[in-house]
């Protein structure tokens, strides 16, 4: 059992849902983002995704494309995700990596996969890569004991539901509205639908990501599912144009979500 | 209509790299296309826009005197910048519109680099009552601000992309965004030769009319096929279209010229058969250009067009199968064999077809007096006068800017910002 599978059972028994903090590597600097891959650790989250950050993001809305121009000007490598999946696995967090599939190609699936194995990582969410092309990373997860986490969408089909949960471990990313991350005023009622949807063809914990950015939204979610992944809200607290903001901001809305998702079934 | 792994593949290359969100409208295209294509009233309605709205189909000229500066070689072009719109995409666009329309959506979308593929698609929007927004560069829409007027005479919004390399990659990936968020009302009118499964195929059929017609015209005015086909590859839509006719003909050589931009050495270019490796972008398994980390690397063209990182991935297998060619054309060619077309047979090109012109001077030295190539004129070159009028000292760029500061005072100013 992955460390992710751990966290999530353990979340599992304490009714509640996890919350999953995505932070891309390298924004606003290498330094700063293990340091606030760190403080989300402390500040409640349970399993943190350390984003790769890509040239041509087209799943990510304006905040996350911005962290990432950041962070592949200021140089980050592929290698530094190794870096930080370490950093938060000492942190006490189980980590798993988000990465478009091209850097994941250009490195080599096989050597990816045991490089994250060997960081500590527990697996992969892809957010270009649905199963039928992942033949090679399936294989290198297979090897090196890591969890695929494939998305499914509103607009898929019970079909492929059924086919895609069949491919991943770990958890199902329940990708909660049609459209690219960012935060939204409100979380789109097709969430509940489509976890409905899901919980019909597999076991595995469902998380949903897109649009969460508070407490009380994280609250409303974490009512019916395993996990609340939150991304751009959280990114949006760390300015690259201050030269150290202590991650205070970073720490309170962490604070404020890790409430909510203990509090989403009370 | 599925999405089998094998389906939409073109040897290692093509494919549906995806969010998972985008995969019932890509299946819902592909079952509507391949319902289309076999289907009498719809292949009846698409050959009559064809006739009387494009007008199809185009001409073949042979061009005599430019040929004296390509090895003597009888060449002749085909012509698709006498298509309405100016340029051979057209021929798709109109194909995907009557799509759009029998998919019930009302709104489509699309990318363009040089302006054509947008003028096109504002065009067919028009015409057949659909809404339409164009996602452009912003670098492109300054260099081709005549175009982004077209457009907005036309009625599409345009919209300017401005991050990353503010060229046609990021128009491309913009696009992509709107249609994840808005597939159920929207069709992406993709404006070439790449993308996911069913995009490659399905543009390509829309466009072999090209070199179904030439293939034809060939045969009828000279009573042999080429010794080569010439045509420029960005994403490689005009290419595959007249290419797709000769595949075939073993004898046939098909010569794909690519961007070369400053030289190949330079690193400042859109070659990526001569210095890219196989990755995946935009949705499809191709050659890209691309760093050790596999993050995308700028393009660089004189030509919006042509000016981008990837290609088509049938392109992909056509070179790594060994039936096409593909070299790179630098800028300064390009350009050179622009200026010979204009001053020799009386033909402004677009500078994307000059890039096919310069391959078929090269071709035609090698093959000598008794070669014959056709070229695919892709696009006409009234949008790139500027570019070529800066490029040649023909109107200082002092000039330009004065006449611009004079329009600026004379005309009211258009608050919204504006956005191939």
């Amino acid at each position: 059992m992955s460390r992710l599978s751990e966290v999530l059972s353990s979340t599992r028994e304490q009714n509640r849902a996890a919350l999953v903090a995505y932070l891309p590597v390298g924004f606003p600097s290498l330094d700063r983002s293990l340091e606030a891959m760190r403080a989300v650790v402390e500040a409640g989250a349970d399993v943190v995704e350390v984003g790769l950050p890509y040239s041509d993001p087209l799943m990510d809305g304006p905040v996350i494309q911005h962290a990432a121009q950041v962070a592949l000007a200021g140089g980050v490598r592929v290698a530094h995700v190794f870096e930080a999946v370490r950093t938060v696995v000492e942190a006490g967090a189980a980590c798993v990596t988000m990465s478009y599939w091209n850097p994941i190609l250009r490195y080599g699936p096989e050597r990816f996969a045991a490089d994250l194995a060997a960081a500590g990582g527990s697996g992969i969410i892809t957010p270009d890569l649905i199963p039928e092309e992942a033949g090679d990373w399936l294989s290198a997860a297979q090897e090196h004991d890591l969890d695929p986490i494939f998305l499914v969408a509103p607009s898929s089909t019970d079909a492929r539901l059924a086919m895609t949960v069949q491919h991943c471990r770990g958890f199902v990313y329940v990708a909660s509205t049609m459209g690219v991350t960012g935060a939204r005023a409100q979380v789109g009622s097709g969430a509940a639908d489509l976890i409905e949807r899901t919980r019909a063809v597999t076991d595995l914990p469902l998380c949903v990501g897109l649009g969460v950015s508070t407490g009380e939204q994280a609250a409303q979610v974490a009512a019916y599912a395993d996990g609340v992944i939150v991304g751009s809200a959280l990114v949006a607290t760390l300015k690259d144009d201050e030269p150290d903001s202590g991650c205070e901001q970073l720490r309170a809305l962490t604070a404020e979500l890790a409430a909510g998702v203990r509090g989403g079934r009370e | 209509m599925t999405s089998d792994p094998r389906a939409g593949r073109f040897g290692d290359f093509g494919g549906r790299y995806v969010p998972e969100a985008l995969v019932a409208a890509l299946d819902e295209l592909d079952a509507a296309r391949r319902a289309a294509e076999t289907d009498p009233q719809f292949q009846a309605e698409l050959a009559e826009l064809h006739r009387s709205y494009t007008g199809r189909p185009s001409l073949l000229t042979e061009v005599p005197r430019f040929a004296q500066h390509a090895g003597k070689a009888r060449i002749f072009l085909k012509r698709e910048d006498l298509n309405h719109t100016g340029s051979h995409k057209i021929n798709n666009v109109l194909g995907q519109a009557l799509l759009t329309v029998r998919m019930g959506k009302k709104r489509v979308i699309a990318e363009t680099g040089a302006g054509q593929h947008g003028v096109a698609t504002a065009t067919a929007a028009a015409l057949m009552g659909l809404d339409c927004v164009v996602y452009m560069g912003e670098r492109d829409t300054e260099r081709q601000a005549l175009n982004v007027a077209r457009m907005k005479l036309l009625g599409a919004e345009v919209i300017p992309v401005k991050h990353g390399s503010r060229t046609l990659k990021d128009a491309v990936n913009e696009a992509m965004r709107d249609w994840v968020t808005n597939v159920d009302s929207t069709h992406y009118v993709l404006g070439t030769v790449t993308g996911p499964h069913p995009f490659p195929e399905m543009v390509r059929n829309f466009h072999r009319i090209i070199g179904d017609e030439a293939r034809a015209q060939m045969l009828q005015e000279v009573g042999r096929l080429p010794d080569a086909v010439c045509a420029c590859v960005g994403g490689g839509s005009n290419a595959i279209g007249i290419f797709h006719a000769f595949i075939g003909d073993a004898d046939v050589r098909l010569v794909g010229l690519e961007a070369g931009g400053e030289g190949v050495a330079s690193g400042r270019h859109a070659s990526r058969f001569a210095t890219g490796v196989p990755g995946v972008l935009h949705g499809a398994a191709t050659y890209l250009l691309q760093d050790e980390d596999g993050q995308t690397i700028e393009s660089h063209s004189v030509s919006a067009g042509l000016d981008y990182p990837s290609v088509g991935p049938e392109h992909a297998h056509l070179y790594t199968s060994g039936r096409a060619e593909y070299r790179p054309v630098t800028d300064a060619e390009a350009m050179e064999a622009f200026q010979l077309l204009c001053r020799t047979e009386g033909i402004i090109p677009a500078i994307e077809s000059a890039h096919a012109l310069a391959g078929a001077r090269q071709v035609g030295a090698e093959l000598g007096p008794d070669g014959l190539i056709l070229v695919n004129l892709s696009g006409r070159g009234d949008k790139d006068v500027e570019t070529a009028a800066r490029w040649f000292d023909i109107l200082s760029g002092e000039d330009i800017v004065r006449e611009k500061q004079i329009k600026a005072e004379d005309e009211p100013q258009d608050a919204e910002g504006s956005g191939w």
